[in-house]
């Protein structure tokens, strides 16, 4: 067989960038991927006749502008498209629209609460000093608190001094920040419940936790710490799906080198006196390298490919501790034409971002309480888009593609596998509740692909289907992530890494965890850094 | 077509006279209403108030209305300025600050009636003013839509009212209040103004706006009145020597950065700070500051050339000591002249700078190492702006 | 006695445990110290009360599990009348078909319980011990600035560090992952018996308004091991019941030359523009004194004593938004002979017994009160002190005393009669389904809802810890960012209560704490 320099298993969004990189720097370098499509949960297919489907990851913000711009992602295709509005439908009729324009938006507010439109203004600048403190760390690698070593150390004086700068009491509040509910914290800005329902929704998205539990302020603000072009905060859609960035990153790989190999769905990484030597396929094949890169969760790298003989007990426990929830479903629906909504035009720019029907914080704790419960949530928080009204190329024209994101359904019914009737009582639950705001969209439906965790975990595998790899609580953040001693991306046994969502800093299509990698594995092998470094923030 | 909603951008109660008049059609928008930046030149707007009567839609700024047995002390507690000395009927210019003695708003306060006031702010505060109110018996609304004003400025001011009928308001002293009948309702008339010129300030139910502004042309007519914008404006604060908020100070609670906020004593306005009274918001930090001094100076600059020094850096020597907030070549005064923020050792009056300014013509981009010196206060400050009984122009 | 001629060095506001033990402490170092207490008898929350005729009880804390050593000794509070009727008691977890398990130290007993369970509860009892000592570097001090730290701050900061970097690698990274993360998880990463997991879980978050799946309540469970550093093996019953704790407390400030008055409600904290100057009772009496510390809630205190008008908005604001709810009930039984717990000897319904099956269980119960429902079946920790303390009760008869988790202060419909009653009825029906012959024994009750602790202990919402205690309202964060070392935004005024570092659970700490900073400020500060 033919040995490569490194050996990626998955060509999802963080396994191609940290190709790239790798490949940049001269390495020989394959790319496995287990189904026959390369992308992750960054894809986009047809799945309908004509209509293209992001089922998984469905809009982009935290992909990072310094990896778009070196891997040259705009001239293999990749275009991001920001997008504006948002609306949160309330029961009674109402509606919260987040404007894209600022003085609209807080003139919306304050149709809802004149005394929340001037809290608005604190709430942002708020919010907007946590996001400053921790983007400059996206692109670096955790210090280890534990170590001694003049880089770990250098970087928790760096780490200090940017917390150090907030003041005592600004310092006090980021601590009250990363450890409080997102509940407690927009109780202290807002009194309009359809206003903290409308911001809460970024604290739970693709999180086994409810809007009052602690640490979801946290959550939020991973929500809000992206970019489109400078404008931190603010989300995009990628023309022609999601897909396009893994087809972007694909061909930046190509462009240096790399090859991909689909439908090879890694069995095992194999280790010979302590050290990564390779892959052994599903098929049999064996594959060489002394370098391998899993970009599959921790759970599924060091539990499932990986033995436990090769593994420091340490590492199997803490895999197994590791917290990776499915919290999270999809519906991805082909529409006739655009639909209605009550209370408000279709022309709206409103209309042109994500759609909510959850108006109040008890109300999305009671979607909590579902999943608690082992059941998916009877009364739902969705995220819905129609990127075809942005993005032409989705869907014929006139036709339109619907991206449901759901919040909550559980990885087992009542500790038992999803079935087809849960499935489709599932699916009932969505469309009967988007229906109750919108009362021509049932006939507009032409096809609709429902995902329940175990869907996603089944085809991206995504344990549990859990979309950031692991829960973003700050128990498994930086340092933390995926597990202590072991969050600089270095695996346990030699020639071993990860780079995958489920390192530092996380899920949600930023490509950071894949570029911090290749910095790392460049170092190991004494070679030239082809990684860039974070743009400064000011 | 969308369907017209209450939050697209709002219209004032005098727009139908501005978009009668605005010929040029140079609109901003002004904290959600659609506000004239200029209605027909800049410069005859801005010599309309230094030499006749400019009038200036000011129904965008916003309005807090205090009620109730609490009001008095409320503010006290609010603003760094001692409100118990405000009579009735009076008005009086503040800062309010957090609780860090920075420097969140400036504006004015009305005593209206005994427990009955009303404070104009530039940017929305309701949020800070009822946290403010725990503890007090005072109600707070927001009145910003319910009252429709207009600044009317210049030294024909006072004899364009006389005019129209409105009796005795030469005897008005600035910042003192009077109200008259106007077509069965009353308009109330402050002496007050962000021009630093002999003007006055009108406030009036909306539904009465468009006769208010029909009679006011009609009765300025022969005195060259016009309406003027907001370009005009910016020109006539800076000569005068007014801080702008959000241009000459980031209000704190917005400033993201750390630092980057000033304290009244920073922005020159430690006239406004009262220790003298019950606790207020800041007390303890700026009593802290006053005792162990400032971090910066806020300067008036008077500037070497006619190249106004906008966004310069100032040096002291060839170190850099500070940058200019608001800059402008002062028509009436014949100065050039810069608001800047130094630190606090060069904020001396007679203290000499170096203004870094570029300039562009045509294509080509200039820099000038302008000479300046730190001066007391406003180059314009005319004593009309004063007299009272004021004077007919 | 007050003397109002008298200028005081010091008036501490309210006569509870923290308020009798700063004041202990600030007469032991020579100050004129006065404490002024609105109810008839000392120690706040730390009370016995009669509550049917001869059946007296604790009517609010019912264990003493974390009173903190230094202080007990340095008080002398065995000499001035402390005694326990009973210690280091177990913790019996109910099943509802009589296989009860129990939680004795590190040892568990009980049927279907594997080895493994019984190896990793050592082990995990074994880790929480040193995460203890590693905190407790920093419970008998003021809680550190990051920041503007000063020497005092960093010495905290670096011992804390040091016991940090003593526990090695593997200890450390868990203490970081664990005080953030939830008790439930932490416990199906350790054991299988549900009945365990639900004691322990339960311990993890009495008195607070959390879940077992909340985050953050592991650092409940660790503050609550704290009593373990103490020399408290179990929780102890204090004979006479924990109003002696109180009694002996005030014995001991007396006997240390505190004046002490008891019926004298301090309406007002009276303030000089930003100086406390003393203090105006209810009866129009006004003492003062150069300086004022309170021994309240820090809502009560601002909200009440010292008015929000007189501080400045920023700390008003963080005074309203800190976060303490009450969700806790007290229900007193007066029985008239020992109910039968099934699968119980008379010897084991003396020990602790909690109502927790599984943690599913309390997280159910736990729901409701999110929003603004009580519990339909609540969890409980059980005390029949009276089986140590014949004193307790008429001989032969009983008392039960009952902490119900959970009864959400701001029920739904408010804390009618009514409402009262149907939940009295339902915490009874559920402790029934464990002794089926309560129901024939009873002689009387008593509810305590958060609303009746709050009007009785003088505590805002009802919160018997003054303060969630949740990792953003610990350390530098208690009770808010800015007042965290017991001094104030008012100068002369200081906090000693639990709502400050380190905490509720009648440790005496916070007052020991804040005595300690007052001496070390000086008078004028």
């Amino acid at each position: 067989m033919k040995k490569y320099d490194a050996i990626i298993i998955g060509a999802g969004h963080n396994g191609l960038t940290n190709a790239a990189y790798l490949a940049k720097a001269g390495l020989k370098v394959l790319v496995l991927e287990k189904n026959a499509y390369i992308g992750g949960a960054t894809v986009s297919r047809e799945l309908y006749p004509n209509w293209k489907y992001s089922n998984c990851s469905y809009v982009c913000s935290l992909l990072r502008p310094e990896i778009i711009r070196d891997l040259e992602l705009p001239r293999h295709g990749l275009q991001v498209v920001p997008y504006g509005g948002g609306v949160t439908f309330k029961e009674n009729g109402d509606y919260f629209g987040n404007h894209a324009d600022h003085e609209r938006l807080l003139r919306e507010v304050a149709r809802h609460s004149k005394r929340d439109a001037s809290a608005y203004e604190r709430y942002e600048a708020d919010v907007m000093k946590q996001t400053r403190l921790i983007r400059p760390f996206l692109m670096r690698t955790p210090p280890d608190p534990t170590s001694l070593k003049p880089r770990d150390l250098k970087e928790l004086a760096l780490l200090a001094k940017s917390f150090g700068s907030m003041g005592e009491e600004g310092l006090a509040d980021t601590m009250r920040f990363w450890t409080m509910s997102i509940g407690d914290f927009l109780d202290e800005y807002f009194e309009s419940d359809v206003i903290k329902a409308h911001l809460a929704g970024s604290g739970i998205i693709g999180t086994a936790l409810g809007v009052y539990s602690p640490g979801t302020a946290y959550v939020l603000l991973h929500h809000y710490m992206g970019d489109v072009d400078g404008s931190v905060g603010a989300w995009g859609f990628a023309r022609g799906g999601m897909g396009s960035v893994a087809a972007a990153l694909s061909k930046s790989f190509l462009s240096f080198g790399g090859t991909i190999k689909c439908d090879a769905e890694a069995a095992q990484i194999i280790v010979k006196n302590g050290k990564a030597k390779g892959v052994a396929l599903a098929n049999g094949d064996e594959l060489y390298a002394d370098i391998v890169v899993s970009n599959l969760d921790p759970k599924r790298t060091f539990l499932k490919i990986m033995d436990e003989s090769d593994l420091p007990a340490d590492v199997v426990t803490k895999a197994k501790n590791f917290k990776i929830r499915g919290s999270s479903g999809k519906l991805n629906i082909a529409l006739d034409g655009l639909p209605t909504f009550t209370g408000l035009p279709k022309e709206s720019p409103l209309c042109l971002g994500e759609k909510h029907f959850s108006d109040s914080l008890p109300k999305m704790e009671r979607a909590y309480d579902d999943w608690k419960a082992e059941t998916w949530s009877k009364d739902p928080y969705v995220d819905m888009l129609i990127p075809t009204q942005i993005d032409p190329t989705m869907a014929p024209p006139g036709k339109h593609m619907m991206s449901v994101f759901v919040q909550y359904a559980p990885p087992k019914i009542n500790g038992g596998d999803w079935t087809a009737e849960d499935k489709a009582g599932f699916e009932k639950t969505v469309i009967d509740q988007i229906s109750n705001y919108s009362p021509d969209f049932k006939d507009l439906i032409l096809h609709c692909e429902t995902r329940t965790p175990q869907d996603i975990e089944n085809e991206v595998g995504l344990t549990e289907g859990n979309i950031f790899m692991g829960e973003l609580t700050f128990d498994q953040l930086l340092f933390n992530r995926p597990f202590p001693g072991y969050a600089q991306y270095r695996g346990p046994v030699k020639g071993m890494y990860m780079c995958s969502s489920g390192t530092h800093p996380g899920g949600g299509v930023m490509a950071a965890p894949g570029a911090n990698a290749a910095r790392e594995i460049l170092m190991d092998l004494k070679l030239t850094n082809t990684v860039p470094g974070g743009y400064d923030d000011d | 077509m969308m369907p017209h909603d209450e939050t697209m951008i709002l219209e004032t109660p005098f727009h139908s006279r501005c978009l009668a008049l605005c010929e040029i059609n140079l609109w901003e928008d002004w904290k959600g209403y659609r506000s004239a930046a200029a209605y027909t030149s800049v410069e005859q707007e801005y010599f309309a108030v230094r030499s006749n009567t400019g009038v200036f839609d000011i129904s965008p700024m916003i309005k807090y209305r205090f009620t109730g047995p609490d009001a008095g002390a409320y503010l006290n507690r609010l603003v760094t300025r001692d409100i118990s000395k405000i009579a009735v009927d009076r008005v009086a210019y503040t800062v309010w600050c957090d609780d860090n003695g920075q420097v969140m708003d400036d504006g004015t306060i009305f005593h209206l009636a005994e427990n009955d006031y009303r404070l104009c702010a530039y940017a929305r505060c309701l949020d800070w003013l009822m946290w403010s109110a725990e503890g007090f018996d005072v109600t707070i609304v927001d009145e910003t839509a319910d009252v429709a004003a207009l600044a009317v400025q210049g030294p024909t001011s006072c004899a364009v009212f006389k005019d129209m009928g409105f009796d005795g308001i030469e005897h008005l002293k600035p910042f003192g209040i009077a109200r008259y009948p106007f077509k069965g309702a009353e308009v109330m008339i402050s002496r007050t103004g962000f021009t630093g010129d002999l003007g006055y300030e009108i406030w009036i139910d909306p539904t009465f706006a468009e006769p208010f502004w029909d009679d006011l042309f009609a009765a300025g007519k022969l005195r060259g009145i016009r309406a003027i914008g907001s370009a005009a404006l910016d020109m006539l604060r800076t000569e005068t020597g007014f801080l702008q908020a959000g241009i000459d100070f980031i209000p704190a609670e917005e400033a993201i950065r750390t630092g980057r906020s000033r304290s009244p004593f920073e922005l020159g306005l430690g006239w406004l700070v009262s220790f003298d009274k019950p606790v207020f918001n800041g007390r303890k930090a700026l009593l802290k500051e006053k005792q162990e001094g400032s971090r910066y100076a806020f300067v008036y600059l008077d500037v070497e050339g006619n190249k106004p020094a906008e966004h310069a850096f100032i040096y002291s020597g060839s170190k850099e000591v500070g940058t200019v907030t608001t800059a402008a070549w002062c028509p009436t005064a014949k100065t050039n002249v810069a608001f800047a923020q130094v630190d606090a050792q060069y904020g001396k009056v007679g203290q000499k700078l170096v203004a870094e300014i570029y300039y562009e013509r045509e294509l080509k981009w200039t820099r000038v190492m302008a000479k300046c010196t730190v001066i007391e206060g406003a180059v314009f400050n005319p004593p009309r702006k004063r007299q009272t009984p004021a004077p007919d122009f | 006695m007050i003397n109002v001629d008298k200028h005081y060095d010091v008036i501490v506001v309210g006569g509870g445990h923290n308020g009798l033990v700063c004041a202990t402490y600030l007469a032991k170092d020579g100050r004129n110290v006065l404490v002024l207490e609105a109810n008839d008898a000392l120690g706040g929350a730390s009370a016995t009360a009669e509550f049917s005729d001869q059946f007296s009880v604790s009517s609010c804390a019912h264990w003493l599990f974390q009173l903190n050593p230094k202080v007990a000794s340095e008080l002398d509070l065995t000499k001035h009348g402390l005694a326990l009727a009973a210690e280091n008691l177990c913790t019996i977890a109910l099943a509802e078909d009589g296989n009860h398990l129990t939680i004795d130290g590190d040892k568990l007993e009980g049927e279907n319980i594997s080895e493994e369970d019984r190896k990793a509860f050592v082990a995990f009892n074994h880790q929480i011990s040193k995460f203890c000592k590693v905190l407790a570097a920093a419970f008998n001090r003021r809680a550190p600035k990051l920041v503007e730290g000063n020497f005092t701050d960093r010495i905290t900061l670096a011992k804390l560090g040091f016991g940090m970097k003593m526990l090695g690698k593997e200890d450390m990274s868990d203490l970081m992952r664990l005080a953030l993360i939830n008790i439930y998880d932490v416990m199906e990463e350790n054991f299988e018996n549900d009945l365990l997991k639900g004691a322990i879980s339960l311990d993890s978050l009495l008195g607070s308004h959390m879940g077992p799946r909340s985050p953050n309540t592991v650092y409940g469970y660790i503050y609550r091991r704290m009593g373990a550093i103490f020399g408290f093996q179990g929780p102890a019953v204090v004979q006479g019941g924990m109003g002696a704790v109180g009694k002996a407390m005030a014995a001991a400030a007396a006997a240390s030359g505190v004046d002490i008055e008891v019926d004298a409600a301090v309406s007002k904290i009276n303030i000089d523009v930003d100086r406390a100057t003393g203090v105006t009772l209810r009866d129009g009496r006004v003492v003062n004194a150069s300086l004022v510390v309170s021994n309240a809630d820090p809502k009560t205190t601002f909200n009440n004593l010292v008015g929000l008008s007189n501080i400045e908005t920023g700390v008003a604001r963080r005074v309203k938004t800190m976060r303490m709810k009450g969700d806790t009930a007290k229900l007193h039984i007066a029985l008239d002979g020992l109910p039968n717990f099934t699968g119980l000897t008379e010897q084991q319904m003396g020990q602790r017994l909690v109502i927790a099956p599984t943690m599913n269980y309390v997280e159910n119960a736990f729901n409701p009160s999110k929003y603004g429902e009580y519990s339909t079946e609540p969890a409980m920790d059980i005390s029949i002190p009276s089986i140590h303390d014949t004193n307790l009760a008429p001989s032969g008869k009983h008392v039960m005393s009952v902490i119900v988790q959970y009864a959400p202060y701001d029920l739904t419909g408010g804390w009618t009669e009514e409402n009262k009653g149907a939940f009295t009825e339902l915490v009874i029906d559920r402790l029934a389904d464990f002794a089926p012959d309560l129901k024939d024994k009873i002689v009387a009750s008593e509810l305590l809802t958060p609303v009746d602790i709050e009007q009785r202990f003088h505590i805002h919402g009802g919160h018997w810890h003054h303060g969630e205690i949740s990792l953003d309202q610990i350390l530098m964060m208690r009770p808010f960012p800015g007042a965290s070392q017991y001094g104030t935004a008012v100068g002369g005024l200081y906090l000693c209560g639990a709502g400050n570092h380190p905490g509720g659970g009648v440790m005496g700490l916070a007052g020991h704490n804040a005595a300690k900073e007052i001496i070390k400020r000086g008078t004028s500060a």
